[in-house]
């Protein structure tokens, strides 16, 4: 076991270290919370200039344009980008991360060539079409119907938690195409272009306050059969594609950004007479000793995942992990600012960090991709061989 | 970067719990817990014979010379095992005992006579086997054990208690000074850790293996989401400790290589800073994560978990104890609170 970089994997974190120092100082500040467009610009200017120097998409193969980085490398690209205060991947995350990765594996030569150099240059942004309101946790019972029409599917229903889709050109998107088989039997990938007529979207307000999401109403959409990606009715395999590719690299950023958090708070605290408490300095204490073995678990994962490819069940530890040392986090971020919490975006006298904003988003962490109580099923029957309550069909 | 085991790794793992699973087994541990202070020598002997104690005493001194990763290795493998004794005190004394090459039982106990007040009612742990114990405080002493009373109801029934006056211990000589003294409070405190994550990987193994087999309603009860989410917790938590412990006992290894490479003439501030708070939070999560697992054991086993009989008291009083070795695991809040 070691911790020790090899030589190579220290110079490209310090030629990565240089790069960003210039190239962040010509960044425009962040855009308002809500103004979309201009975020969308910003995120795929950003993911341009990572293009034109090498660090897009690091885990693609590098016959579409991706570096082919290791697990290792793409955690040290990842930790630099984050202490540096480099944009998030932002808009492109489904692109860069899910769609694209997806049609790597699985695409046409024509799709290869219609979209991935277009993904990584931030030219095409992509939004994911997976979820609908009777399709959770069940993702596998959607009933968005796609319609054979001769060269065309004609697709009717409902998708929610669609993030970006008023920003997206393309959207990655599960239909069934077969209804009378068990429901893992009848489903099929498609690219689906958000210009196609008959595409509604109404944005869906978080708790937060932000509109992230949307609701996306399609109706007689027509999307072409050459849009299909892998065979029909084999979508659910190509959708289980796409979650092969996580290297145990999802949440770094996050982690880090929660680890800088807990130091930021300590100094609040110093700042608003919060530190006296000894209730509250321990509380931060065992905060950061979860989130410091964190870290070290994803470094586990990301080891696993280089000499096996995949993190087995590390994703769920990890998350059920994290969403716990965050409810941890955000309950001694209350007790620090007090009063002062009652507003979401007023401290920038005291932090560089939303705070309040961030502990509300820590109960996304129990829900989104996956909930805790579906990732405590998966450790307990694939990590502990525990029977399932029943068999899902 | 690599957190996975290489195979010399696996192998020593491999070694030590076949070794364990064919000596230990629930009755030999209760045999050795009614022996004198808690301690079976035979026992400790054929630990001390496969390199337990010796694992990081480099070679020309007649140690292994192994690294804190094989080290908190094997405490795993002794948690997992339950195996009663101060295996971590004799473990950090093997470098320093003048007595020479025979086994020695040896236990631990940190007097802060520095502060001025002299803590009266020492409560120390296997007293009546120790053939010596490390003293812990501003220096490192060995020195003779001390009479002591017998407490009646220890908390662990694995752990036999004394009291001792703190004016009966002889002072002996120090072995070594403030940086040694410092240095055992670490060590001991990752040893510690890995200890837990063993009683913790223990208490979901055992509970699984219950909840696989108790019928109730018709099916096993590991069926029901309601337990399966318990185990799941308990599960992911040791998992996560366990990174943690790797993770301090690698940056540990790491850094000696570094000193022995450059002669200590690097500035190895930043590395110490980085070890103090990966040491600190590895034995934080780890006692919280030995208390979630030996707590949700008993659950998982019901009324039968509250018994004496079921070896899951025995977990949780364990993991109890251990708490409180080496400056406990206040100590190690403490760390972390002052380098926020």
């Amino acid at each position: 076991m070691r911790l020790r970089s090899t030589p190579a994997e220290e110079a490209f974190r310090i030629e990565l270290r240089e790069w960003l120092v210039p190239n962040l100082a010509r960044l425009a500040p962040p855009p308002s919370y809500d103004d979309w467009q201009a975020m969308r610009a910003r995120d795929t200017a950003w993911q341009r200039t990572l293009f034109d120097a090498g660090y897009a998409g690091l885990a693609w193969p590098a016959e579409y344009g991706g570096r082919q980085s290791t697990p290792n490398e793409e955690l040290i690209f990842l930790e630099e980008t984050e202490r540096a205060g480099a944009p998030y991947v932002g808009c492109n995350f489904v692109g860069a991360l899910h769609a694209g990765p997806t049609i790597a594996a699985e695409g046409t030569p024509e799709q290869k060539q219609r979209h991935l150099r277009q993904i990584l240059r931030g030219e095409q942004v992509w939004c994911q079409g997976f979820s609908e309101p009777e399709a959770g946790s069940d993702l596998a019972s959607i009933r968005t119907r796609a319609v054979s029409d001769g060269d065309h599917y004609v697709v009717t229903g409902q998708k929610i938690w669609t993030s970006h889709a008023h920003i997206a050109d393309f959207c990655e998107l599960l239909v069934r195409t077969d209804p009378e088989v068990p429901k893992h039997g009848g489903i099929s990938w498609l690219i689906m272009s958000m210009d196609t007529p008959g595409i509604e979207l109404r944005p869906l307000k978080t708790l937060t306050g932000i509109s992230e999401f949307n609701e996306m109403f399609l109706d007689e959409v027509r999307i072409p059969v050459t849009n299909r990606v892998g065979a029909e009715n084999d979508g659910w395999r190509v959708a289980m594609v796409t979650f092969s590719f996580e290297r145990g690299t999802a949440f770094v950023s996050e982690l880090l950004a929660s680890m800088m958090m807990a130091r930021d708070l300590a100094q609040v605290a110093r700042t608003t007479g919060a530190w006296s408490d000894q209730s509250i300095r321990r509380d931060l204490a065992i905060a950061v000793a979860e989130l410091e073995t964190l870290w070290a678990y994803t470094k586990r994962n990301v080891s696993v995942a280089a000499k096996t490819g995949t993190t087995g069940v590390g994703g769920s530890i990890f998350k059920l992990g994290y969403h716990e040392a965050r409810l941890h986090l955000a309950d001694v971020a209350g007790r620090v600012l007090g009063r002062r919490g009652l507003a979401m975006d007023d401290l920038d006298d005291l932090s560089r960090f939303d705070h309040v904003e961030r502990s509300l988003y820590v109960l996304s962490l129990s829900i989104a991709a996956g909930t805790s109580q579906i990732q405590r099923n998966i450790v307990g029957e694939r990590l502990l061989g525990l029977p399932k309550e029943r068999s899902w069909t | 970067m690599d957190l996975t085991l290489d195979d010399n790794q696996t192998a020593l793992q491999d070694e030590l719990r076949r070794f364990l699973g064919n000596e230990l087994n629930a009755e030999r541990r209760r045999a050795m817990a009614a022996l004198p202070g808690g301690v079976d020598p035979h026992f400790w002997q054929q630990l001390a014979d496969l390199g337990v104690f010796a694992l990081t005493v480099p070679e020309d001194r007649g140690g292994i010379g192994l690294g804190m990763v094989e080290a908190v290795i094997v405490f795993e493998e002794l948690g997992r095992a339950l195996v009663p004794g101060p295996l971590a005190a004799t473990f950090l004394s093997s470098e320093h005992n003048a007595a020479g090459p025979e086994t020695r039982v040896v236990g631990a106990i940190e007097v802060v006579f520095s502060s001025g007040e002299h803590a009266n009612d020492l409560i120390i742990e296997n007293l009546s086997a120790l053939d010596q114990l490390l003293l812990i405080d501003s220096d490192v002493r060995i020195i003779d054990p001390p009479p002591g009373r017998l407490a009646g109801r220890p908390l662990d029934p694995m752990t036999p208690i004394h009291h001792v006056l703190a004016r009966d211990l002889d002072s002996g000589k120090p072995v070594g000074g403030p940086e040694l003294a410092e240095k055992m409070r670490r060590d001991g405190s990752l040893l510690t850790a890995a200890f837990q994550v063993g009683l913790a990987q223990t208490a979901v193994d055992l509970a699984t293996q219950y909840a696989n087999s108790r019928q109730q309603f018709g099916r096993v009860i590991g069926t029901f989401q309601s337990l399966k989410h318990l185990l799941a917790d308990a599960a992911s938590w040791a998992e996560i400790a366990r990174a943690g412990v790797y993770a301090a006992a690698i940056a540990l290894d790491e850094a000696a290589e570094d000193a022995a490479i450059t002669n200590g003439s690097i500035d190895a501030g930043s590395s110490q800073l980085t070890i103090r708070s990966a040491v600190a939070s590895a034995r934080v999560v780890a006692s919280r994560s030995a208390h979630l697992a030996t707590s949700t054991c008993i659950q998982v086993h019901g009324g039968m978990g509250y018994t004496w009989e079921v070896e899951a008291q025995l977990l949780f009083k364990r993991s109890l104890v251990l708490d409180q070795a080496f400056g406990g695991v206040a100590r190690a809040e403490q760390i972390l609170e002052s380098m926020l």
